[in-house]
């Protein structure tokens, strides 16, 4: 494609090169993860790379609003916990047969409840972005964290759906041809999803609305001079990021096997930005390195001391006082390139 | 009737309470431009701080005093290591580092105090209750919160619109370097701010104890809240805070005491009344911000304009 | 005589005491360069939002090629065709000067809800981007990211953004703020290439490129034009004078 181009942008070339083969390293460890976990006796890493691929999915999306658009939602454990839910409420109705909104309504099955959190996430979504895109800069991040809010205590009041304990799902949601109980296939079907979703969301963010989106983030002021209208571009970008953190929260549901308020609770919200943070925001990749470096070092710090989060807090400190760009700002700094 | 006043004035107490918290957040807002998730933790830093001072002393003084005390220099401490490095960052740094305070201070909290609330009796001399009019009566203790909340309120007023320090905080707000050229320290300026809207965090946990919980989460409940608070009543703006802490504290009382009543008597199931009624109530709120933002984008009294 | 593109009539605006816009009445015709001169703070960058739609008027009217602006949005003005330059430039720092046009232009072709096409090869945009771009003196300096450009050259890639939405008016605000002398004249010699293709209403201190582009020349003191007129009638006015001599700029 680029050689149709009379004046491709010379710099990114380069740099296309390096993240394809950054890509593709990541893409044969994920491959062999599962193999290597079996061969040095740790299966359960297979679990802990399935629950890392699910959140990356959150965060990836998190980072199409947050990295390129400059919206610092807070409240995106929200959309998260509505597409677990999603799946919590139409498994319990698959198996009580009672009716939904009067509707026979209750599903089984991935192929249904998957585009079902997808969509609820992202109706959600809709209305509550646009409430919250009247507000721009410190207020949106105050705004989106109550509205997130508001709906963790709407589900912890929802008593017929277990209200603060949550909802239990006894079975996976099938897929035709594949055992979704067994960890590996499920394995594979989350990073199967991982991979669609961040090549969407790799298309979207060079097309022409991932270029406004950028544009919005440098300087809004600008883009109106161009004679753009940005709220419909925000609103869009904050709809479709609401339906990427409802589909992992529904491989999430489907994961645990178990729904529950928890799963949109604000601290929830703030790991999601420190994954976009950490891993480097306005990058394609780097929500996916932020949720594995996030969750690993969480998960070796639970292992040593109970008390995890008092070194946890002050590590997160110290990486947004002093790495600027997270992982790859660290990276910068220790190769001594850093540029400014 | 009379359950009305009571419920009333104790919408107004949450709404003094949450003033305490706004007003400090809101403060440091206004002037440094840095957004505080911490303030939370400050006001659970007061809370246990007059807890354990307070149990083991038994003085109610003392307690306060360790609260104030506690909350300003931990605030003070909290300025100096890290949110000084934050003032020249955007407000998604700030959040995300005092977030991260937010999880090493409950986490120490729970290292020292363990997962158990502590609970902390009403100091005898505040115990009862006052008839305020006919055949109502309301705690003593809730009025001296109302009271407190009131006095800060005018004290804060006085502070910032008829003494030097105000005037130097409302220069440093709009001109640094007006008021660097004055030859006042403005680092320092900012600390004491700090410690000042610390304080008043640390003086609505202390307030807090007798009547809720001590435990860990509770700075972060009353955070979100005090977030809508600022919403409402517009970012960086005391008055504000004010006007926007005593119309949400007033509403999520009232919705929480009289949905269930009204709701039982429009619906069929009791139960299913209290469940619908609860999960309002609890979203009342946050409803309430949704149409102040629809109404007003930039809260009811913005700072500027 | 040419016809009037923008007619400001009355135009007044408030700031708490401070009257910015007092009764402002100018009018810019089609293709000429009109100049807006006068000391600082004498409400020109004011003007200028108002006139984009950015700052919200008290009274007054303003006409665009007929039709009153009341009532629209930035966006709205620019697709009737007006465009600005800012005085503190507001570009994409971390693109290349190239996208920044490029940008422009995507925006001037309507609706970007595209969302699979990737944008970075599209010749309908890189193509004529390096054609403002050139028009502005960048035609060298595309592939370099805006952060890395000069002062001079943020000035020049505001010019080449604001004629990528192919403006009738064009609004320039103080484009040769900070300039050095020969980036100055290069800033002269591309607003004299636009000359008598679209309209200019330019605001500006260096009164060399004043007398040098301009067909007619307001003088703005307080919020009001004290005097219009050619240059040669301006120079010789003595009220210009005074307000000048008074203001003790230049």
């Amino acid at each position: 494609m680029a050689e149709t181009a009379p004046n491709p942008t010379q710099r990114s070339k380069p740099k296309n090169v390096r993240s394809r083969l950054l890509l593709a390293q990541l893409l044969v460890i994920l491959v062999v993860l599962p193999y290597l976990a079996n061969l040095i006796g740790q299966p359960a890493l297979t679990s802990l790379a399935t629950r890392i691929i699910i959140l990356a999915i959150a965060a990836a999306s998190l980072n199409l609003i947050m990295g390129y658009a400059g919206l610092a939602s807070f409240g995106h454990a929200a959309w998260y916990g509505i597409g677990a839910y999603v799946v919590g409420i139409l498994y319990r109705h698959s198996v009580s047969g009672d009716p939904l909104f009067g509707l026979p309504l209750g599903a089984d099955q991935l192929l249904i409840t998957l585009p079902a959190a997808i969509i609820v996430a992202g109706l959600f979504a809709a209305v509550f972005g646009a409430l919250a895109l009247r507000t721009s800069g410190v207020q949106f991040i105050m705004i989106t964290l109550a509205f997130a809010q508001m709906i963790f205590f709407f589900f912890v009041a929802l008593k017929a759906y277990g209200g603060d304990d949550g909802l239990i799902i006894r079975r996976r949601n099938a897929l035709p041809f594949l055992d979704t109980r067994d960890g590996l296939t499920f394995y594979w079907i989350c990073l199967t999803v991982a991979v669609v979703w961040y090549a969407i969301l790799s298309r979207i963010v060079g097309s022409r609305f991932g270029r406004v989106l950028e544009g919005i983030r440098q300087s809004e002021r600008r883009m109106a001079a161009m004679g753009v209208r940005t709220y419909g571009y925000k609103l869009v970008a904050c709809i479709i990021s609401g339906m990427g953190a409802g589909l992992a929260g529904a491989l999430m549901a489907n994961h645990m096997r178990f729904v529950s308020p928890d799963m949109m609770h604000w601290t929830q919200s703030g790991e999601f930005m420190f994954m976009v943070i950490l891993g480097g925001s306005g990058t394609l990749l780097g929500p996916a390195f932020g949720a594995a470096g996030l969750i690993g070092l969480e998960s070796l710090l639970a292992a040593w001391t109970e008390n995890w989060q008092v070194i946890l807090g002050p590590l997160l400190v110290l990486a947004i006082l002093f790495t600027r760009g997270g992982l790859s700002g660290l990276a910068r700094m220790i190769r001594g390139g850093a540029r400014g | 009737m009379a359950l009305l006043i009571e419920q009333s004035l104790n919408g107004i107490q949450l709404g003094f309470m949450l003033f305490l918290l706004a007003a400090g957040l809101t403060l440091i807002f206004g002037i440094m431009g840095v957004i505080n998730l911490a303030q939370g933790s400050l006001f659970m830093v007061g809370a246990y701080a007059a807890a354990v001072v307070a149990t083991q002393t038994g003085s109610y003084v003392l307690a306060a005093i360790a609260g104030l005390a506690a909350a300003a220099i931990i605030g003070m401490a909290m300025e100096y290591l890290v949110i000084r490095r934050l003032y020249a960052r955007d407000h998604l740094d700030q959040v995300l580092a005092t977030f991260g305070l937010i999880l090493f201070f409950n986490q120490m909290t729970v290292i020292l105090f363990g997962r158990q609330p502590l609970f902390v009796r009403i100091p005898p001399l505040l115990d009862g209750s006052v008839h305020i009019v006919a055949g109502v009566y309301y705690p003593l203790y809730r009025l001296v919160i109302i009271g407190v909340g009131l006095l800060t309120a005018l004290g804060l007023y006085i502070l910032i619109s008829r003494t030097r320090i105000g005037m130097l905080i409302r220069a440093g707000a709009t001109n640094r370097e007006m008021v660097r050229a004055l030859g006042v320290d403005i680092r320092l300026l900012y600390t004491i701010v700090f410690g000042l809207g610390a304080m008043l965090a640390g003086l609505a946990g202390i307030m807090t104890g007798p009547i809720s919980a001590v435990q860990v989460g509770m700075g972060e409940q009353v955070l979100i809240l005090t977030f809508v608070v600022i919403v409402i009543g517009g970012v960086g703006s005391i008055r504000g805070a004010f006007v926007g802490a005593l119309i949400v504290g007033i509403v999520d009382t009232l919705l929480r005491a009289f949905l269930p009543t009204l709701l039982r008597h429009m619906m069929a199931s009791g139960s299913e009344a209290d469940a619908l009624a609860g999960g309002i109530s609890a979203m009342g709120v946050y409803l309430l911000m949704a149409i102040v933002l629809l109404v007003r984008p930039k809260g009811l009294l913005p700072a500027n304009g | 005589m040419a016809e009037v593109l923008l007619q400001v009539d009355n135009l007044v605006k408030n700031f708490g005491g401070v009257r910015a816009t007092d009764d402002l009445t100018l009018d810019v015709r089609a293709g000429e360069v009109h100049a807006l001169i006068g000391p600082n703070g004498a409400g020109k960058t004011t003007f200028i939002g108002q006139l984009m739609g950015e700052i919200v008027p008290d009274a007054g009217a303003i006409r665009f090629a007929g039709s009153p602006l009341g009532g629209l949005d930035t966006p709205a003005r620019v697709r009737l065709g007006i465009a600005r330059t800012f005085q503190i430039t507001q570009l994409l720092d971390e693109d290349t000067a190239l996208s920044n046009v490029a940008l422009t232009i995507q925006a001037q072709q309507g609706h970007s809800f595209r969302f699979w096409k990737t944008a970075a090869g599209d010749a309908s945009l890189f193509g004529p981007a390096q054609t403002y771009l050139a028009a502005a003196g960048l035609a060298e300096r595309g592939n370099v990211l805006v952060r890395d450009l000069s002062h001079g050259e943020h000035k020049q890639l505001e010019l080449a953004m604001a004629l990528a939405s192919e403006p009738r008016l064009l609004l320039l605000d103080e484009p040769m703020a900070g300039l050095g002398a020969s980036e100055s004249r290069q800033m002269v010699d591309s607003l004299k290439r636009l000359k008598g293709r679209t309209a200019i209403l330019l605001v500006e201190h260096d009164m060399d490129a004043v007398f040098a582009l301009a067909d007619r020349i307001s003088v703005l003191v307080y919020g009001k034009v004290i005097a219009t007129g050619t240059p040669a009638d301006i120079q010789a006015n003595s009220q210009v004078r005074v307000a000048y001599l008074g203001e003790g700029d230049a």
